[in-house]
């Protein structure tokens, strides 16, 4: 059976494609190092528009109206400025009621852009440019750790990593989050309690990194305007060994943070990245395998959410589970040495 | 060039689901088609694939595996048609896995064409993100910054009756046009117009060149007492398959091996649930509920008459996340038979989303997901009964019509660890009137036999006679205003191998006489305090039934079903209803 792939990796080559979600210019240039925040890609987004029924001002037809229509698309104005006058013993105009820039013309009628903006395309990582993609992006390459969550608020940012927790399975409280932590990026157990979340805001810091989160801190976390990034999911369980040695270890490095929103469609995670010099180009991660025995796995469905063992033994056929369902399942002796019978569709290959 | 279905005998169909991809084979065995069997792997449509083909490819695999039998080359492509003992005579394919379509509605009148438009935009995998129409006060361009914010795959677009209205259309076909136009290219949707069709020309030379790519269909209001959706609907299916041919990989190539036969699953569902409904003698409706980890489908009809919804976030995967802005912890904790915490149910709803193909592997997980099946049900059977033709025979204006049968497919439904559990969620989520008979398609076979329906109309009903599809229960649900004890039925169940059994049941019990399959015998109902068991209140009557797994069950709960708001008595009855049906 076909095995999902999550990557909680010391040392690996991480390879990201930032891509638009429409046609812009790419801004980056090959081979530049870039940070998170760095703009890759840019694109021209009109947000509010404004329509002027020339046709209707004037009292006139829509194609006598075209004939009167003095500007053209491209061109900017200023509220205010007159776009077509009908002549008369009292002229009657048409005037552009928001400065803006002109989008279309036609039909009697007149729209402008008049509110746009650009969308920028950041890094999300901190890199070197490996390839451009023309009009749509960039391909970033970074040696370093990395290790992917399920769940992130969208924000991205980097700072130096602190952990404050001593086991996994600590909950993080208000208490611990006081001004000498402001700037920094904090990693803990777990989390339910809305007062961390807003006085972390506070201060400002920089990052958010749990285990597990409560899910009644879902819409609070989207409104934060620093990243929080949730490994192994919702509730109250402890983050797993291995996403916990390899953070607790990396204590006051500069990471990065990207909480960007889990997407099966597209295979985005929301990731930690630690960056580490390399004396030797380490091998690219796998993304997808074949459940095997031997293989380390994660475990992602109560009751043993986050809990990582390995596969000791592929059972043939179905197996009834304690549900009662039946399911493909495998025997995984976990670190704590207990042998467990977990269906395959719960389990993810740590690669 | 591709097979016809026509004349053919054995059939591949495919069906790639958000989370399983399923293989099913068909032949004739006997001079009569038969279900032989299905080969399942996970879908691929998602990352690192991104392309149906690994998962469909594997799924064939598995079905080779199964049946013995050769059915792709070399090369790993069907072998189409079947020769030396190798292949199959035709192949098709129906799809509900990816994100839903994201759609724009625009209209006129907010009761005619906008409903009309909402209604068919519902007929698929969608999500309405937006509606545009007369008594919308936006201004334009606030309307056409609606639509450029949500970048839709989709806009539909109705209004005007034939001959009628086009003015107004032609406003707000210039409008969306507008904001077409203004949308990159890459972005552009894919319109259906279904309006007027005196200016329908004109639409399409205005429109078009503005789109990833325009249809037009029959309006669906002709007339302002008329709505006819049903080739729209069709319509549809193919913008469907545009859609995902450009946003999913693998799928142009599934189009072309199945010679265009490509549906959405729902659609090839909902026309198996339609083709029943002609061929069956029913003064009932016929009721189809496919709970998928994509979208609850209900389809029902009446004569021939269909309705259809396709409720995209009240699927059993990665829409629970959005759950909880239709519906609330307390309407899901009402179902639950054990003490869960309402943060527990929160925690699981987003995890499920999270990871749609994960299975609940404790009974406290199952039973959280057996409330949201019953919930979901529950929701969807209200959002779409609001559709069904007021000429549906039903027991009083606000009742559910009369269904007969109920089939019922998807995960949560159809591989409960009981059939006592699957028709547990059946009874509280669709909550039934009269006399019907509950079926499990266990197998998934209904789009498979949809897909193959409008081609060969041999194929489902001798697959539907075979005994491919399991008869859950007979169940009797009868209306009454009577308090809780009181008798309001008696029961005579007497076998053909001459078993007699009775019964006397009364108001707000869950009660079950055993009629096992291949069994059968005749039941006479006899309703006290005038309770209404189909046949008009007070009336008994007696049928012939046939056995099925559970039997006949009798559902005396009241409808709609009121629990106590105690929560210990509330859980005890659900444990003691959950006892009755062996669950």
């Amino acid at each position: 059976m076909l095995a999902p792939i999550i990557h909680i990796l010391p040392l690996t080559t991480i390879h990201r494609e930032r891509i638009l979600p429409m046609i812009g210019h790419v801004v980056a240039r090959l081979d530049q190092k870039v940070t998170p925040s760095d703009v890759v890609a840019e694109a021209s987004l009109g947000r509010e528009h404004a329509l002027i029924d020339v046709a209707r001002v004037l009292g006139v037809s829509p194609e006598e109206a075209d004939k009167l229509i003095k500007c053209k698309v491209g061109e900017r104005l200023q509220a205010g400025y007159v776009v077509a006058q009908r002549a008369g013993l009292v002229p009657v105009v048409a005037r552009v009621p928001k400065d803006g820039r002109v989008v279309a013309v036609g039909g009697g009628q007149i729209l402008m852009e008049t509110s746009g903006g650009t969308y920028e395309l950041r890094a999300g990582i901190p890199g070197t440019v490996l390839q451009l993609i023309p009009d749509h992006g960039a391909e970033i390459v970074v040696h370093g750790s990395l290790i992917q969550g399920v769940w992130g608020n969208g924000r991205v940012d980097q700072g130096v990593m602190l952990p404050v927790l001593e086991s996994p399975g600590d909950c993080l409280v208000a208490s611990q989050v006081d001004v000498s932590l402001r700037g920094s990026i904090l990693v803990s157990g777990t989390c339910e309690d809305p007062k961390v979340l807003q006085t972390a805001g506070e201060l400002p810091l920089r990052g958010l990194i749990l285990g597990s989160m409560s899910s009644a801190l879902v819409p609070l976390a989207m409104q934060m305007r620093y990243p929080i990034l949730v490994i192994d999911g919702f509730g109250n369980s402890p983050m797993n060994s291995a996403a916990f040695k390899l953070l607790t270890s990396s204590a006051k490095r500069e990471v990065t943070v990207n909480a960007e929103p889990y997407d099966r469609y597209t295979g985005s995670h929301p990731e930690v990245i630690i960056p580490l010099p390399i004396s030797q180009e380490p091998t690219v991660a796998k993304e997808v395998d074949v459940f095997s025995v031997g293989q380390q796995v994660r475990i992602y469905r109560a009751p043993h959410v986050g809990v990582l063992g390995t596969i000791t033994n592929i059972l043939p056929g179905l197996t009834i589970l304690p549900s009662g369902l039946r399911a493909q399942a495998a025997e995984v002796r976990t670190e704590e040495d207990e042998k467990i019978v977990i269906p395959l569709t719960n389990l993810e290959v740590l690669g | 060039m591709p097979a016809s279905l026509v004349d053919t005998e054995s059939i591949l169909s495919v069906d790639v689901g958000t989370v399983a991809t399923r293989a099913i084979l068909f032949d004739v065995v006997d001079g009569r088609y038969r279900f032989l069997a299905s080969g399942q792997a996970p879908s691929t449509a998602v990352a690192p694939f991104k392309n149906i083909g690994e998962g469909v490819q594997r799924a064939i695999e598995q079905l080779q595996m199964v049946t013995g039998r050769v059915l792709v080359d070399e090369q790993q492509r069907v072998i189409i048609p079947a020769r030396d003992g190798a292949g199959v005579d035709a192949f098709a394919v129906t799809m509900s896995a990816g994100p839903a379509i994201k759609t724009v509605v625009v209209g006129l009148l907010n009761d005619v064409s906008l409903e009309s438009a909402q209604r068919l935009a519902r007929s698929t995998y969608s999500r309405v993100v937006e509606v545009i129409g007369l008594n919308d006060r936006r201004k334009a361009e606030e309307q056409i910054d609606g639509i450029l914010r949500h970048q839709p795959d989709l806009i539909v677009i109705a209004g005007g009756t034939d001959d009628g209205a086009s003015r107004s259309v032609q406003r707000i076909t210039e409008l969306t046009g507008l904001a077409c136009y203004l949308l990159p290219n890459e972005k552009r949707p894919a319109v259906l117009y279904a309006g007027n069709q005196k200016i329908a020309k004109m639409v399409k030379d205005k429109l078009g060149p503005w789109t990833s790519t325009l249809s037009v269909s029959p309006n669906i209001r002709p007339s302002l007492e008329v709505e006819d959706l049903q080739a729209a609907q069709f319509t549809l299916t193919q913008l469907y398959a545009h859609l995902r041919r450009n946003r999913i990989g693998g799928v142009e190539d599934m189009i072309n091996l199945a010679g265009g036969n490509f549906l959405p699953t729902c659609y090839a569902y909902s026309r198996m649930i339609r083709f029943l409904s002609e061929i069956y003698d029913s003064k009932k409706g016929i009721l189809g509920v496919d709970l998928g980890a994509s979208a609850a489908t209900v389809a029902a009809g009446f004569g021939g008459l269909l309705t259809l919804g396709v409720h995209t976030h009240l699927g059993m995967g990665e829409g629970l996340s959005n759950l909880l802005r239709y519906t609330n912890l307390d309407a899901i904790m009402r179902w639950l038979s054990l003490d869960i915490p309402a943060d527990v149910i929160r925690d699981y709803i987003y995890n499920k989303s999270i990871y749609p193909a994960s299975l609940p592997a404790s009974a406290e997980s199952l039973a959280i997901e057996q409330a949201l099946a019953r919930q979901n049900l529950y929701m969807a059977m209200a959002a779409t009964s609001r559709d069904f033709p007021a000429s549906a025979r039903r027991p009083s204006p606000d009742r559910m019509p009369y269904f007969e049968p109920i089939l019922a497919s998807g995960g949560a439904l159809a591989t409960a660890p009981t059939l006592g559990q699957s028709l547990m969620m059946l009874l509280d989520g669709i909550q039934p009137s009269g006399v019907t008979t509950f079926i499990l398609d266990q197998n998934n076979l209904l789009p498979a036999l949809g897909a193959a329906a409008s081609h060969n109309t041999y194929l489902p009903i001798q697959v539907l006679e075979s005994g491919a599809f399991m008869g859950l229960a007979t169940v009797v649900s009868p209306l009454v205003d009577a308090r809780p004890g009181v008798p309001i039925l008696r029961l005579r169940l007497v076998t053909k191998s001459g078993g007699e059994n009775r019964l006397e049941v009364k108001q707000g019990a869950l009660e079950i006489l055993p009629l096992p399959s291949g069994q059968s015998g005749r039941l006479y109902l006899q309703p006290l305090h005038h309770a209404d068991v189909g046949f008009g209140p007070g009336r008994g009557g007696e049928f012939p039934v046939s056995g099925t797994a559970l039997g006949v069950v009798v559902d005396a709960r009241g409808r709609p079903l009121q629990l106590p708001v105690d929560h210990i008595r509330r859980r005890e009855l659900l444990k003691k209803w959950s006892w009755t049906l062996g669950s």
